[in-house]
This record gives structure tokens, C-alpha cells and sequence, in this order.
């Protein structure tokens, strides 16, 4: 039996598969489905330091080889989170990686605290810094997009934070490793890619836009290529693990994230037309190791040079 | 909350009630689970459409294990004519049921009236056939090609039909309907387009009348994880702690006062 166990910035988890933020919720809703003990972690829906109403609607679409989504990272704020979802999560023997997002500095910086406090610091296992989210006018890109803003967040968080820091990055830049690069010379312990590409489609009987927010955040296995290139360029240009994401919807894709140089693999978008993608994956990686005679999944990671 | 399924579902027959009208019924174990007013999530097999086609729930018949829906084709080369073409013993991926449904229990006894506009009107089906017909189901089409008149009639239920071309039954909509018949009760029960609930709900407050409405909105997971398909909540909602409600978790059917049409 092949060992699935990976090591993330110092943390063990029992597999290397994790759920994509917001397509998950905090898990709740999936674990009528799911056996959440099987996943390596749980990623949490964005959170903020206050409630977020998000945008209007219609804030998803369909498209060919995936979705648009512009949910505008609606969340009910950290206080409810710690009091709802954190305590629901600790049921699992699963790992748990908090998604922060904010509008500011101030407001990153509120829930990092906020998470590095006795009574919760130990139910969070990492912290994934949103710092691409292409749906909100200020905070989210705006953080991730050019290499000094993405170095300065990062110092700021990783003085406050208790729990190692993952940037999670745009590929909607010109070029991801620089954001990657600058990442890691803020400190950073990982970095996670990619959050949506900016999209947008339009209604040519109402000739309008379908998304009330007009451009939205593909996803989905459209973009899986684009996710594999840029997770190969990241892992050849910085020395600190990344979790891979972007169309993953079967052990093969998340196979070919961690050969490319992933550490760990989310899956995100596949869950909304397969509910039960995530632990399908965490079946066939083992199933791949066993068929190839691979006694660890680690032999795999950045395994293609 | 009912427990779902994530299954495959097999046709076990389709039938054509008006143009791009369509009346299916698959056997699936969602049945054993489901309640009028919820929905299925229904997944086509071409793989450029990923996202379910959320279709309420006409039907119940938990003896045979069968659910139906009927539901409207939309265009050319959309997931909803994938469907139409289904002939019995043909696989469907579904989720569901799904969502809430009409408090049903809650009205147990008192007068009722069901409306239904155009495509809303197949899960009205299912609440009068529940309310084993002891309600007054007003049901308004776009013309002549009504569909389900027989079945409400079937029912028991008292059936006024409108028809926006006036060529059935009452010209206008289904308010015109209801004010044209005089119609009293404790509470409505509707669905359809959103101007049309909206007028309802503006009625129903006229008339002293309780009203429960079932939404539409676009859906990615179908419960309540995504965040895609919210409405606007006259309140701060408890779950989401902003003016938010997940159609396809805390509704579709809501409190008309309750939401922001
Ligand atoms: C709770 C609920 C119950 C419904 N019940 C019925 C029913 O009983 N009968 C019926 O005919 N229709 C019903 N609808 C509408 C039905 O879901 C859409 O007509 C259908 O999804 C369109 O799919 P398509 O493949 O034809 O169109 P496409 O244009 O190919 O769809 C593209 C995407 O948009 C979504 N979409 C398009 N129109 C709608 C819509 N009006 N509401 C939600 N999503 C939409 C589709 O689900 C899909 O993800 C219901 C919708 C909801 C939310
Ligand atoms: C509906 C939806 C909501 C999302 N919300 C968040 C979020 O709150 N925070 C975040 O960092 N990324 C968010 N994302 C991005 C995903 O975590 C992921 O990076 C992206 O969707 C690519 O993976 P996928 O193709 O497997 O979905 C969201 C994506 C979707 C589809
Ligand atoms: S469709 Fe995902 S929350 Fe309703």
C-alpha cells in the first residue's frame, strides 16, 4: 500500500487532496455526501473580518470547458465562522485551511489575528491568503498583481499569523512567477494557484451580459492547462511547496498537478457535477501509486522536469 | 432536512404535452425522500454543460419509485433538448431532492389557493395533488397550448385558467383570474416568473391572505455550498448574516414577506 501522506510548511496531512475554496462551503453542506475524514483538508470558503453581502445575481454561468463565477466572496464574517464552522470541522480527522480574504491591509490582518487567538488557533491548520479574487473592485487582485504589493502583504501577515501562510495567486498576471517570487521574499511558507481567470459571456438573444457583475472567474477543467503550466513555472522558481488547483476533476488531473510540482491538489468545481469528486480522487491517486508501483505519493511531486 | 441522492436515474418514459413541452418520469430512489414544491438537479451528458438544470418536482410516487417533472426546452442545443430526446431506459445523472417545498402541514385544513405562470405551473401540480385537490388552483398560460389541466382537474382540484391571449379562460394573468372569481382564502401557494410573484405577493397583502412563493435562480452546487444563487432576505438571514438566502437551500419556496422580489 502506497503511503499518501504529504508534509505542507511543517504540517502532516494524511493525503494530499483538499477541497478548493468557496466550492465547498465549510464542508457542512458536502458532508452529506462526503466522508470528510477522508480528505487531507478542508478549505473554507473566503472569510472576512465582517459579513460580506457579495454580488448581485446572476452570479454563475455556464461555459464551455467550465463556469464563470462572480459570488463577490459573500461570507458571514469571522465571528460566526469561528462559532459555526470551525467547531463543526473539528468533528473530522481532517486538516483545516482557513481562506482570509479582505479589503484592506486592516481587514486581512483582523482575521489573522482574530485566528492566531488561544481558543482557535489550534483548529486552524494553514491560513490560504486570497489575494486574487477577480470579483470584488478593491482588496482581493488588487493585493496580487504587482510583486512589491504581494511581498509587503505577506510580511504583514506572517508577523501576526501563528499558522504557516499560503498565498494563493492570480493567473491573471503577466507573469505568475514574479508574484510567486515575491511571495517567498515576504515570507510566505506556500503558495497555492490558481484562483480564476477573468471571463466574461454575453446573452446574444438579450444582447447583455450574463453575469450581473459583467466579467466573471472561470473555472473548471477549461482551465486545467493553463493551472498545469503555471504550477510547473512556480515550482522551478521558488523553493517553497504549492498547492495546485484549477479543473481538477479526477485522480488523473490531480496527478498531473503534482508531477508538475504540487504538493497538495484542490478540487474545486467538480464537486458542483460530482458531489463526490473529492474523495474519487483520494481513491484513484492511491490507485495510480499501487498500478505503478510507487510506494510514496512524494516520489511524484515535481517528479517531471 | 430530507435526505439526497447523487445517482444515476433511468427514464422510464417521456412524453411531448405541447410544443417544447415536456412530461417525464424517471425511477429514481430520490423519490423515497421527496416532497412537493422541491426540485431535482438534473445533468446533462454533453460535456460542455456542467452546470445542473435545476426542474421542480412535478410528481411523487413513492410506490414505483418515481418521480416527474415536466418541464420547457428552451433553445436549440441547450441541456433541456438533450433531455427532450431521452426515450425510456435512458441514464440520467440527478441530484436531489432538493430545497424545502410548500409548508403544507403547517396549512392543514385551511383554504387554499395554488397559482401557477407558465413553466411554474408543474410543481402546483404536485401541491394540489397533496392537498388532495381541497384547494382552488388558478393557472395561467400564454395561450391556447395549456398542458396539466386535466391532471389538476384529476385531482379534485377547482380549476380557473387564464390565458395572456384571452383564447382560454380568463384573459390576463392569474391575479386577473383570481380577482375576476372573487377568490378568498388563508393562503397562496405560488410559482412562476418573477413579475408574476411579484403582483401575487402585492395581492395576497391586499387580501390578508398569507403567501409562499418558490424562486428561480442560476445554481452551480444545488445545496447551499457555492453561494450562487441567492435572493434578497427583507431581514438579515441567519445563516448568511447579510440580506441573503440561498434559493436552492433555505427556499426555493419562501415567505412573500420575507423576500426582496
Ligand atoms: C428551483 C427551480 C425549479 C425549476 N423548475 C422548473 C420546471 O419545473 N420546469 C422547467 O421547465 N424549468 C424549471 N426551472 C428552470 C430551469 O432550471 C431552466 O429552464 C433550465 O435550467 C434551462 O436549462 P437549458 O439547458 O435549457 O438552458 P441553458 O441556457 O443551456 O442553460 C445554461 C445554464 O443556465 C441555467 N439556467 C438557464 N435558465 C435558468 C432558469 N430559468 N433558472 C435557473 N437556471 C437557469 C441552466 O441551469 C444552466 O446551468 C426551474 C428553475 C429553478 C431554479
Ligand atoms: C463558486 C466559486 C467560489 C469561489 N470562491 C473562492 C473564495 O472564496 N476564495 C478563493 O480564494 N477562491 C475562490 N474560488 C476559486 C477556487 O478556489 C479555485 O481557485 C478555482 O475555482 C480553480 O479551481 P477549479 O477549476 O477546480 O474550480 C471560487 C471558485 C468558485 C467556482
Ligand atoms: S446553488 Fe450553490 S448555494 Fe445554491
Amino acid at each position: 500500500m502506497a503511503s499518501l501522506k504529504v508534509n505542507f510548511a511543517g504540517v502532516e496531512f494524511q493525503n494530499p487532496i483538499t477541497t478548493a475554496s468557496g466550492t465547498f462551503g465549510s464542508g457542512m453542506e458536502y458532508s452529506e455526501f462526503v466522508d470528510l475524514n477522508k480528505l487531507g483538508a478542508v478549505t473554507t470558503k473566503g472569510v472576512a473580518d465582517h459579513p460580506w453581502p457579495g454580488n448581485p445575481t446572476p452570479r454563475v454561468a455556464e461555459v464551455k470547458g467550465g463556469m464563470l463565477n462572480a459570488i463577490g466572496l459573500q461570507n458571514p464574517g469571522i465571528d460566526t465562522f469561528i462559532e459555526r464552522d470551525l467547531p463543526f470541522l473539528q468533528k473530522f480527522d481532517t486538516k483545516v485551511i482557513v481562506n482570509v480574504c479582505g479589503h484592506s491591509e486592516d481587514e486581512y490582518l483582523n482575521v489573522v489575528r482574530r485566528l492566531a487567538k488561544d481558543d482557535v488557533k489550534d483548529m486552524v491548520n494553514l491560513l490560504e491568503i486570497n489575494i486574487s479574487c477577480p470579483n470584488v473592485k478593491e482588496g482581493g487582485i488588487s493585493f496580487g498583481t504587482n510583486p512589491k504589493g504581494v511581498e509587503e502583504i505577506t510580511k504583514a501577515i506572517k508577523k501576526e499569523a501563528v499558522q504557516p501562510v499560503v498565498m494563493k495567486l492570480s493567473p491573471n498576471v503577466t507573469s505568475i512567477t514574479e508574484i510567486a517570487k515575491a511571495a517567498e521574499a515576504g515570507g510566505a511558507d506556500g503558495v497555492s494557484l490558481i484562483n480564476t481567470i477573468t471571463g466574461m459571456k454575453i446573452d446574444i438573444e438579450r444582447q447583455s451580459f450574463v453575469l450581473a457583475n459583467k466579467t466573471g472567474g472561470m473555472s473548471g477543467p477549461g482551465v486545467h492547462p493553463v493551472a498545469v503550466r503555471m504550477v510547473y513555472e512556480v515550482a522551478n522558481a521558488v523553493s517553497i511547496p504549492i498547492i495546485g488547483m484549477g479543473g481538477v476533476e479526477t485522480a488523473e488531473d490531480a496527478i498531473e498537478m503534482m508531477l508538475a510540482g504540487a504538493t497538495m491538489v484542490s478540487v474545486g468545481t467538480a464537486n458542483f457535477y460530482n458531489p463526490y469528486a473529492t474523495t474519487e480522487v483520494v481513491d484513484g491517486l492511491e490507485a495510480y501509486l499501487n498500478r505503478k508501483n510507487i510506494n510514496d505519493v512524494k516520489n511524484i511531486i515535481g517528479a517531471v522536469r | 432536512m430530507s435526505k439526497k441522492v447523487f445517482e444515476v436515474a433511468s427514464v422510464v418514459a417521456q412524453e411531448q404535452l405541447q410544443p417544447g413541452i415536456f412530461d417525464l418520469r424517471l425511477k429514481t430512489e430520490a423519490a423515497q425522500y421527496a416532497v412537493p414544491g422541491q426540485f431535482l438537479n438534473l445533468y446533462p451528458k454533453n460535456e460542455t454543460k456542467r452546470l445542473p438544470r435545476p426542474i421542480s418536482i412535478c410528481g411523487i410516487d413513492k410506490e414505483n419509485n418515481e418521480l416527474r417533472l415536466v418541464y420547457r426546452v428552451t433553445k436549440e442545443g441547450s441541456g433541456t433538448q438533450e433531455f427532450s430526446s431521452y426515450q425510456p431506459g435512458e441514464e440520467i445523472k440527478i441530484l436531489g431532492p432538493l430545497g424545502n417545498g410548500f409548508p403544507l402541514d403547517e396549512f392543514a385544513g385551511k383554504k387554499v389557493i395554488v397559482m401557477g405562470g407558465g413553466i411554474g405551473i408543474p410543481p402546483m401540480l404536485g401541491i394540489a395533488s397533496a392537498l388532495k385537490g381541497n384547494c382552488v388552483a388558478v393557472m395561467g398560460y400564454r395561450d391556447k397550448n395549456a398542458f396539466l389541466t386535466e391532471d389538476f382537474q384529476q385531482v379534485g382540484a377547482q380549476l380557473i385558467l387564464t390565458s395572456d391571449d384571452g383564447s382560454i379562460g380568463v384573459r390576463g394573468n392569474v391575479i386577473d383570474g383570481a380577482k375576476e372569481h372573487q377568490l378568498k382564502a388563508d393562503v397562496i401557494f405560488a410559482c412562476g416568473p418573477t413579475p408574476m410573484l411579484r403582483g401575487i405577493k402585492t395581492y395576497a397583502k391586499e387580501e390578508n391572505m398569507e403567501c409562499y412563493i418558490s424562486l428561480e435562480e442560476r445554481m452551480a452546487c444545488g445545496i447551499g455550498a457555492c453561494l450562487g444563487c441567492v435572493c434578497q432576505s427583507k431581514d438579515v438571514d441567519n445563516h448568511s448574516k447579510v440580506h441573503n438566502k440561498r434559493v436552492c437551500k433555505d427556499g426555493p419556496v419562501f415567505l412573500a414577506e420575507e423576500v426582496d422580489l
